[in-house]
């Protein structure tokens, strides 16, 4: 079982990732450095969930896996729809 | 067949996490937004992919209750979403900035060879 005492390394390593994000979510000088930021954000939290199911060995973290990334595309889509347009729904 | 499976599973979350960390990095370090563009949408992209492969072959083999497919659906949607959402925050960034879009290409002129 090596994949187990790999996994808490892999978790840290994606952690640490996480906080380069949220550095260039509160530093990012645009503001589509920080749509870019959130983007990204989600997408390794999504990771960072699966790889902490792999290590609980629960299947529950899937749906929110989904929902994460489900919420994070209209959000992306959301955000620069308003930036190019102005308005959301038109 | 238990020690192939485990060297496979290391090996995919070791490129995912890789992949994700660069990415990451590529993301804080890169100093313009066209160039932190390319960090995310790919190497996170493909690093997010492997864990989530990682993740169907260990629900797969190591418990019980058969084939494990919501992370292929999972996978499917952040490979369809992610070229969209890269293509739409390009648009936002160039409509923020427009003096960063690069001149449209010159045509040759080839009318001198054709029209005598």
């Amino acid at each position: 079982m090596i994949a187990t005492t790999l996994l808490p390394y892999a978790i840290g390593a994606f952690t640490l990732a996480l906080l380069l994000n949220l550095y260039r979510l509160l530093r990012g000088p645009g503001l589509a450095d920080r749509i870019l930021a959130l983007d990204t954000l989600y997408i390794n939290s999504l990771a960072l969930l699966i790889l902490v199911g792999i290590h609980f060995g629960t299947p529950v973290f899937f749906e929110a896996a989904l929902v994460i990334a489900m919420m994070g595309f209209v959000g992306t889509v959301a955000l620069s729809k308003f930036v190019l347009r102005g308005d959301i729904v038109e | 067949m238990q020690v192939l499976l485990d060297v496979v599973l290391c090996a995919l979350i070791l490129i995912g996490t890789v992949f994700a960390l660069i990415g990451s990095w590529g993301l804080a370090k890169l100093t313009d937004f066209f160039k932190r563009l390319h960090g995310p949408t790919k190497a996170s992209t493909l690093g997010v992919g492997c864990v989530l492969i990682a993740s169907m072959l260990y629900f797969t083999f190591r418990t019980e209750g058969g084939a494990s497919l919501h992370e292929l659906l999972i996978t499917l949607f952040v490979f369809l979403t992610a070229p969209i959402s890269a293509h739409l925050l390009v648009k936002a960034a160039l409509s923020l900035d427009p003096g960063m879009r690069p001149p449209p290409p010159q045509v040759p002129d080839q009318q001198a060879d054709v029209e005598p």
